[in-house]
């Protein structure tokens, strides 16, 4: 008997007969369910739904999950397994996929199947457990299928991994992006009414340019590629500076930089933005100055472009940073002494050596910083003003009193256009060079000195940039701790207090602080998603390096296209594509965890690319050939040397959990509300002291624990590299 | 010592591998008696290493049929084949001790912790490696990873080994003798061996058969004094030790010989290799060229142009009515300088029939 599609056949049926088919009222691990099962019809399975129900929708799938049954004793080598097991696979999907897509919340999707049925009398319901597992029998029966036919050398493991991805990248990335698509054609009503779109796509406040002429608000599309375009300019040039000060002078406080760098990754990037408000707000620090010395009001100068400006710059130069160290590092000292032996002096070989040559680094972290901040959703929020962009327009127009899926579908695809645009160039352009991994091979030689005129240049936009970052991360841990910023400075303890205190109530302890709810669940779902992030991402990453198939350039590009999708069109995308049967996901936390997996996922995928390059491919080959399947072979020799990727992938997806905000906002409940969104809520509201008190505290809970896993980690880790180069030195191409 | 082959044949029928539009292997069929050990010789790039792979099933043939021990096991995966492979980087699994990585193939195929103990102790000792267990394999020097590597075949007891250049991470002096130990073992235990290789003396010193690829296609097959001394064509010829191709003509044909005649004045006995009479091609190893000073300037004469002195022998370049040759003489009495006027003769081993003129 073939054992695994024995088990996918056996959870297949588990699925169909015994699990409820729809998704069950308090949660299915709440086990309510049990007491109207069997024969409720919420928690009935499928094989009683047809019968007790009259749902005969479902029965079509009982063909597909029988016919397996009578090849399962024969030899996968035999034709008629692999045909038959790829038959149930696509005809259980497309069964699975049609009682699921044809039928809607108010019987049939189209009137051509109800003069063909007849009315229907029911309607489709959010798909449970039961419909799930199914669904996953149908794929790993395919995939098996596959298998037996030879593809991707007969290994059942990695065609299921395979097809796992994909699916999951279907349902999760390109079904939400679909779904925008189609509404942009839809009024709220989901009628299909197309001159809608064109009317909404070229609507004047969207690409109006009455701001060049008169004193008007320019379009949002105009104001938010403007605002990338100065943020990735800014970012660069400062990145680079500090890129140089940190690489090629004599600089003496070139650790502080590198902590600078870890700044971005635990602070949630409005923070950034708040923190401004109380230097440069109606009532800020400088603000109050400037009025005291001039004896004029300045006002609201601070909000709309330079205030976007400014929180985003100091929010992602330090990426920027990143991005150009490797790059700066990376000019090979030998081409600069070649030009200096060559006879050109330290400005000439400076221009025309080694500034060319990290042009393609330039251009990358250009385009990074232009989608980073066409898709910064929180300082425009707190910061925009009457300077509306695209990231904050598509959020008002969803929750806002307009409430247009439509407008906001339409704002979405124009975001989606831009940032797409800007990573098909990366893509293009620069290849797979952004995750090359140093070569580890000494170059010879030392850097020339930098002419003076660019060290000076270095050190006069870097250190004044560095002190005002000093400055915002200085008033965000001490913002807490000040009665009301601007008007009384007396010093307290009330901001905490209102945020996490504990009271001894009658049942022990009480959580009475008013951040705890979404604290706790901050880190409940955090913790949950972190692990998959990273499993779905190292998966990824095992497939596109050790594996070899059809397609997988599209693979790729599909997986690390999430990268490239605002957190708001995605957010926009689970509501439009979540909301209705048959994925009715929102208002649970499970739609967050999805969320954050598929956010992340490409930083599970590039932490796994940059490791397994690493690896000998002849280790896992060697495992091969000495019996192990290719799943033992990723748990026994693949994951434990992975272990330092694992660990970054696990820190990185938490702490992304821990401060995502753009997308969060959309699928946020009264149940599972994030602290990001609550304190986004509470700045709303003016409340600027419980704001800050509560995002240094999440600062302060990430340097924790990053601490602690570069305290349990770190030690390790050195002492693997030392005999991993040793072992992988010996590692030659094959022949 | 409980460990023993379980030698099985394995046979290609018409295998080709593609990679998009790139031919690999292109229809190749041969045969690997059980117990034999037999090498894949060629130039980088010309399908070696992909043949291994597909035996080992690392790869899946594009078309065609790959047997072993007479089961059709072109569409199953490496982990189902009884197959073990050396692999050029020995791939030692850097976390694992020495006993770990040999016992590894053991202990993920289900057999009681006892046996595992004992077989691969058993492996540890047939490579001498007795006591090293507990080392990591960063800890040992390149020979002794390479047997590492070796016990943690074996241990498998594979109907088929595989060895993909197994010694090119070795140095020169280091070679000679761990390929002098792998022809031991692989007799002693008759295990059928494939073994990869671009070096021919290699070839030479350790094959039952050798295999010569060229361009994704088999070159000439058979024992390696066959190879040697009787070449196919230029391209074998001139791969496994060096070749002079001469035109010659061939007069005529009785029984298996033919009688040849070069360069104006000398005559050869070769075997005929089924070719017609007519205008053929022959090869001369430099080693088979014989010059003579004396005065006589009938036959087939040379000039020299170059003479180099390398201790073991003396090595000429020859100017001659059929263009240049090179020559090698192990039995010099004084070199013989440039310049000087030659008559040559050739030994009748070491000059053969081109089968294919090309």
């Amino acid at each position: 008997m073939n054992r695994p599609a024995a088990l996918w056949l056996a959870l297949g049926w588990g699925g169909f007969a015994l699990l409820p088919w729809y998704g069950v009222e308090d949660g299915f691990w709440s086990l309510a369910w049990l007491f109207d099962y069997p024969a409720g019809a919420d928690a009935a399975p499928a094989l009683l739904q047809i019968l007790l129900f009259g749902r005969w929708w479902l029965a079509p799938m009982v063909l597909p999950l029988a016919a397996p049954l009578l090849v399962l004793r024969r030899p996968r080598t035999d034709p008629l397994f692999s045909r038959v097991l790829l038959a149930a696979g696509a005809v259980g999907a497309v069964f699975f996929l049609g009682q699921g897509f044809l039928i809607g919340i108010g019987g049939w999707e189209y009137a051509t199947l109800e003069g063909l049925f007849g009315p229907l009398g029911d309607r489709q319901f959010g798909m449970g457990y039961g419909a799930l597992s199914v669904a996953a029998a149908f794929l790993f029966l395919f995939a098996q299928g596959l298998a037996a036919r030879g593809a991707i050398n007969g290994d059942g493991f990695v065609v299921g991994s395979i097809a796992l991805v994909i699916a999951l990248v279907a349902a999760f990335i390109f079904f939400p992006v679909v779904r925008i698509l189609a509404s942009a054609f839809q009024d709220n009503d989901y009628n299909f009414v197309p001159y809608l779109f064109v009317e909404k796509l070229f609507s004047h406040d969207i690409w109006g340019v009455g701001c060049l002429t008169a004193n008007v608000n320019c379009g949002i599309a105009w104001n938010s590629l403007l605002m990338a375009i100065l943020v990735a300019a800014s970012t660069t040039v400062l990145g680079l500076a500090f890129a140089l000060l940190a690489t090629r002078t004599g600089f003496r406080a070139k650790r502080l930089l590198r902590l600078l760098s870890v700044l971005p990754i635990i602070t949630p990037p409005f923070v950034i933005g708040l923190a401004i408000i109380l230097l440069f707000g109606a009532s800020g620090t400088v603000t109050q100055a400037i009025e005291t010395i001039t004896g004029t009001t300045p006002g609201r100068y601070i909000y709309g472009l330079p205030g976007i400006w400014l929180a985003q710059t100091l929010a992602f130069t330090p990426i920027a940073f990143l991005v150009l160290i490797g790059v700066v590092e990376g000019v090979s000292p030998s081409m600069e002494e070649a030009s200096q032996t060559l006879r050109a002096g330290n400005w000439r070989t400076f221009t025309t050596v080694s500034l060319p040559l990290m042009r393609p680094g330039l251009a990358n972290a250009f385009l990074v910083g232009f989608i980073e901040s066409l898709a910064d959703f929180g300082n425009p929020l707190v910061l925009g003003g009457n300077f509306d962009v695209l990231s904050t327009s598509i959020f008002f127009a969803i929750v806002g009193a307009q409430n247009d899926q439509g407008r906001a579908a339409v704002l979405a695809i124009i975001l989606l256009a831009f940032t797409l645009t800007a990573f098909w160039a990366q893509h293009r352009w620069l290849g797979h060079k952004s995750y090359a991994t140093v070569t580890g091979k000494g170059d010879a030689g030392l850097h020339v000195p930098l002419p003076r005129r660019v060290v000076w240049l270095a050190y006069g936009s870097a250190l004044p940039w560095a002190g005002l970052t000093a400055v915002i991360y200085c008033m965000i841990m001490f913002g807490g701790f000040v009665e009301l910023w601007g008007r009384d400075h007396s010093l307290t303890l009330r901001h905490y207090m209102d945020a996490f205190s504990i009271t001894t109530g009658t049942g022990g302890l009480v959580w009475s602080g008013a951040a705890w709810n979404s604290f706790w669940t901050t880190i409940y779902i955090s913790l949950i998603s972190a692990p998959l992030t990273a499993a779905v991402g190292l998966l990824t990453a095992y497939l596109l390096i050790r594996q070899k198939f059809a397609g997988q350039q599209a693979f790729e590009f599909g997986t690390m296209l999430s990268f490239a999708i605002p957190g708001t069109v995605i957010g926009v995308g689970y509501i439009l594509a979540f909301n209705v049967p048959p994925i009715e996901l929102t208002g649970t936390g499970i739609i967050l965890v999805i969320c954050f997996i598929f956010r992340n996922m490409p930083v599970g995928v590039r932490a796994g690319i940059a490791a397994m390059t690493q690896i000998d491919k002849s280790l896992d080959e060697a495992s091969l050939t000495l019996g192990a399947s290719s799943f033992a072979t990723v748990r026994k020799v693949v994951l434990p040397l992975l272990r330092p990727a694992v660990i970054a992938a696990l820190v990185f997806s938490f702490v992304r959990a821990m401060t995502a905000i753009s997308a969060v906002i959309f699928l946020v409940s009264a149940n599972y509300d994030m602290a990001t969104s609550y304190i986004i809520g509470r700045v709303e509201n003016g409340d600027y002291g419980l704001s800050i008190a509560y995002s240094s505290v999440l600062i302060v809970v990430m340097v924790v624990v990053i601490l602690l896993i570069q305290l349990v980690v770190g030690e390790r880790r050195i002492g693997r590299r030392e005999d991993m180069n040793v072992a992988f030195g010996a590692g030659g191409a094959v022949g | 010592m409980n460990i023993e082959g379980q030698a099985a044949a394995v046979r290609f029928d018409g295998v080709s591998k593609h990679y998009g539009a790139v031919v690999a292997v292109d229809r190749i069929s041969f045969e690997v008696q059980a117990g034999d050990l037999v090498t894949l010789l060629g130039p980088s790039g010309c399908g070696k290493t992909t043949t291994l792979r597909l035996i080992a099933g690392l790869e899946m043939p594009t078309s065609g049929s790959v047997f072993i021990g007479g089961d059709d096991v072109s569409r199953l995966p490496a982990s189902a084949r009884d197959v073990s492979m050396v692999f050029q980087s020995y791939a030692l699994f850097p976390h694992m001790t020495v006993f770990e990585n040999v016992s590894y193939g053991l202990s993920v195929s289900g057999i009681t912790k006892a046996e595992i103990r004992d077989r691969a102790e058993d492996g540890l000792k047939l490579v001498g490696l007795s006591g090293y267990g507990e080392r990591l394999p960063s800890e040992l020097s390149g020979g002794q990873q390479q047997r590492v590597a070796v016990a943690r075949a074996l241990v498998l007891e594979p109907t088929v080994l595989l060895f993909d250049e197994p010694l090119s991470n070795l140095d020169a002096k280091l070679r000679r003798q761990v390929r002098e130990e792998i022809r031991e073992l692989q007799q002693s235990l008759a295990l059928t061996t494939v073994y990869v290789t671009h070096d021919q003396e290699e070839a030479l010193a350790v094959s039952d058969r050798i295999i010569v690829m060229r361009n994704a296609e088999i070159a000439q097959e058979g024992a390696p004094t066959e190879l040697y001394e009787a070449p196919r064509d230029l391209f074998v010829a001139d791969f496994i030790g060096d070749a002079n191709v001469l035109d010659a003509e061939m007069l005529s044909r009785d029984g298996g010989h033919a009688t040849i005649r070069v360069g104006g004045g000398m005559e050869l006995r070769l075997p005929h290799r089924e070719l017609p009479v007519g205008p053929v091609k022959i090869a001369v190893r430099p080693e088979a060229v014989i010059l003579e000073t004396s005065k006589d300037e009938s036959g087939f004469t040379g000039t020299v142009l170059k003479s180099t002195y390398v201790g073991s022998h003396v090595e000429y370049t020859l100017d001659t009515g059929l263009g240049e040759i090179f020559v090698a003489d192990y039995r010099f009495d004084a070199p013989v300088p440039a310049g000087s006027r030659v008559r040559i003769a050739f030994r009748e081993r070491g000059v053969t029939l081109l089968e294919k003129q090309t």
